[in-house]
């Protein structure tokens, strides 16, 4: 008896320990790669080829003083903040608001509209290029910000939709009613009472839609021609030379680029973890 | 506080018909339960006294007032639900003073009502704390407490108690029935347990299949039912029912057994006849009593307040509750013997026609 209970004990720590293990090589396998980014941001092209993996001198910033001084990058990183950010916050105020009406309130059209939502899930607007660079066109929108804006929102407002009707859909309808008994108006509800609940989905949806639009060199590589609009993957590239790349300042440039939406999840994780096991113990 | 006037109110969901034309009046002040099986339409009603369903026909007046197409928050009610529907993300002052917030009361009045309201309901030390930081007595009483701070017309409560263990659920139906003393709002209550009906109520509403089967106060409910519905209904134990047919010399079991009647009750010789009994009026007599119904005893569940047993009789199975304390063991045969002028007969459409 005691004995087989130990024996399930020390089972239970040797697959505790196995799955720290694992998890400690999977943090050093994903974190190795951002290291070396960061380390060789502070290096020169030489020392980057003589000492990869050296811990650099970080008192030296040459290379992040002349990416930002002697290039477009603080245009692109501009850019890529106000393009993700706009697109985020659209996402987010929209598909709130259709999630919401979808989830609460009865109407016929509901399971259609959802529906119509989710076909976009199904489909990579990539595969979508050509008309939509042709409708850009026609909406003399190409070559501008707005491009990109509008086109992030569409791809993102279907899993925006689906993740805000399935959470609003399980708070119980009853607070609705108290609030509205308590004297809420319709958007005081949703205001009030149902987006502070809702925070955990919607900060799923920001970072789940954040992480590819910043990250996103396909379609501003086909809308964007002028310098001034490229957003930082694509800005990124002109570092890129033919023949000779400056890997310190690409690096520099890349650590920038990073910074922002690693920033993001850091501060959103907690949420987002609320949110991915929100219902899974009740 | 207010009168509430209720006039043939209907309710249909598409062709689906809830509430079939209901009459309810209520007097200021007055605790009044709806009560019934569910389904039976009593919740969909106080939703239509709230403003939360609207209302297929009829008339619901709080007062003077025609409130049939008054939105919610402008009927001067609140509402207790059965879920408390707590604000998660306030903390009990703030779901106690939402409602004062949102008509723009001043914040030194709000902490004064809210205050004030607490400090009522035993809540003051908990005033800080979240929802989800509350027991089920506590968050209970913080609906409660979010319901008394607006000092409305017409409290309603829906099913407010079915969420709490036992213990809890009669602590807290002696502290609604104190709170009402104190503070005198009339009161509409649902619920689908006729315990709480019975114990709280200054009058019951029965409803079933979403009509009413009977209004009255609790014990004339259970002294007087108008119908077997009700008579099976109210009462816990059930009334015993037996099926008979009456004749010259009493009404007459399947079985053969004659039950002698006091006095002729308004029926045909021949008439199908519902005797009904309520546990607590049957009596152990020596077996072959004439009179007696025969019966083999099942189940015994002495509760040391009285003992209750479950026995096959002629009719099917019937309870009885006595008082003193018996040695009896399944199998046992005996025999009972109803109290004189505690039975109800009823007709083949249910109606009670005679108590004897």
């Amino acid at each position: 008896m005691t004995l087989s209970r130990e024996t399930t004990m020390s089972r239970a720590i040797s697959f505790g320990f196995l799955v720290q293990i694992i998890l400690i090589m999977n943090s050093f396998i994903m974190l190795y790669p951002v290291v070396v980014m960061v380390f060789s941001a502070f290096k020169t092209t030489a020392q980057i080829f003589d000492h990869p993996f050296a811990v650099p001198d970080f008192t030296q910033v040459q290379n992040f003083s002349r990416v930002l001084g002697e290039t477009s990058m603080p245009t692109y990183f501009m850019n890529s903040i106000l393009v993700t950010g706009t697109s985020i916050v659209l996402i987010l105020v929209l598909g709130t608001m259709a999630g919401y009406a979808i989830a609460r309130y009865e109407s016929r059209t509901n399971t259609f509209i959802l529906l119509f939502f989710l076909a976009g899930l199904m489909l990579p607007l990539k595969l979508a290029v050509i008309p939509l660079f042709i409708l850009l066109r026609d909406l003399h929108l190409l070559d501008s910000r707005w491009s990109l804006i509008v086109t992030y929102t569409a791809i993102g407002l279907p899993s925006a939709v689906f993740i805000m009707a399935g959470f609003l859909r399980s708070l119980p309808t009853e607070l609705e009613d108290a609030a509205r008994m308590d004297g809420a108006s319709e958007p005081r509800i949703m205001w009030s009472v149902m987006l502070p609940l809702a925070l955990p989905p919607m900060a799923i949806a920001a970072i789940q839609n954040a992480v590819p639009i910043w990250n996103d060199f396909f379609f501003p590589l086909v809308f964007i021609q002028t310098d001034s609009y490229k957003t930082l993957p694509q800005g990124l590239t002109t570092f890129m030379g033919e023949y000779t790349t400056d890997w310190g300042m690409l690096f520099a440039g890349l650590t920038i680029a990073a910074a922002p939406i690693t920033l993001l999840y850091i501060a959103l994780s907690r949420q987002f973890i609320q949110g991915m096991t929100a219902g899974a113990v009740k | 506080m207010a009168t509430v006037s209720i006039r043939d109110i209907r309710k249909s969901f598409g062709p689906v018909s809830i509430i079939k034309g209901v009459d309810v009046d209520i007097a200021d002040g007055e605790f009044v339960i709806l009560v019934g099986p569910s389904g039976c339409g009593k919740s969909t009603l106080l939703r239509m006294i709230a403003g939360l369903e609207d209302v297929t026909s009829g008339e619901i007046r709080i007062g003077d007032r025609l409130i049939n197409d008054v939105p919610p928050k402008d009927r001067d009610i609140a509402m207790v639900f059965q879920s408390y529907a707590l604000y998660p993300h306030m903390t009990v002052a703030e779901n106690m003073g939402f409602s004062l917030r949102l008509k723009g009361t001043s914040k030194a009045e709000q902490a004064t009502r809210v205050g004030a309201a607490a400090a009522s309901l035993g809540l003051t030390p908990l005033l800080d704390r979240y929802p989800r930081q509350l027991s089920g007595g506590q968050r209970q009483r913080v609906a409660m407490g979010r319901a008394i701070v607006r000092d409305p017309q017409v409290f309603l409560f829906d099913e407010p108690l079915s969420n709490l263990d036992a213990k809890l659920r009669v602590a807290m139906r002696a502290e609604i029935k104190e709170l009402h003393h104190r503070l005198k709002t009339t009161t509409v209550y649902v619920t689908h347990d006729q315990i709480e009906a019975m114990t709280m109520a200054d009058k019951i509403v029965v409803m079933h299949d979403g009509i009413v089967e009977q209004i009255g106060a609790p014990l004339d409910l259970y002294d007087s039912p108008a119908n077997r519905f009700v008579a099976g209904f109210i009462g816990s134990p059930a009334m015993n029912f037996v099926e008979g047919t009456m004749t010259e010399e009493g009404l007459s079991l399947p079985s053969g057994t004659i039950l002698p009647l006091h006095q002729r009750p308004p029926a045909a010789v021949g008439s199908a006849l519902t005797y009904g009994i309520r546990p607590e009026h049957l009596q152990l007599a020596p077996v072959g009593t004439p009179g007696a119904i025969p019966a083999v005893v099942t189940v015994v569940e002495p509760s040391g307040l009285d003992t209750t047993l479950i026995v096959k009789a002629e009719g099917g199975p019937m309870t009885v509750v006595l008082r003193e304390r018996v040695s009896l063991r399944p199998g046992d045969a005996i025999a009972l013997r109803p109290v004189a002028n505690q039975s109800h007969l009823f007709d083949a459409a249910g109606l009670r026609i005679a108590s004897l």
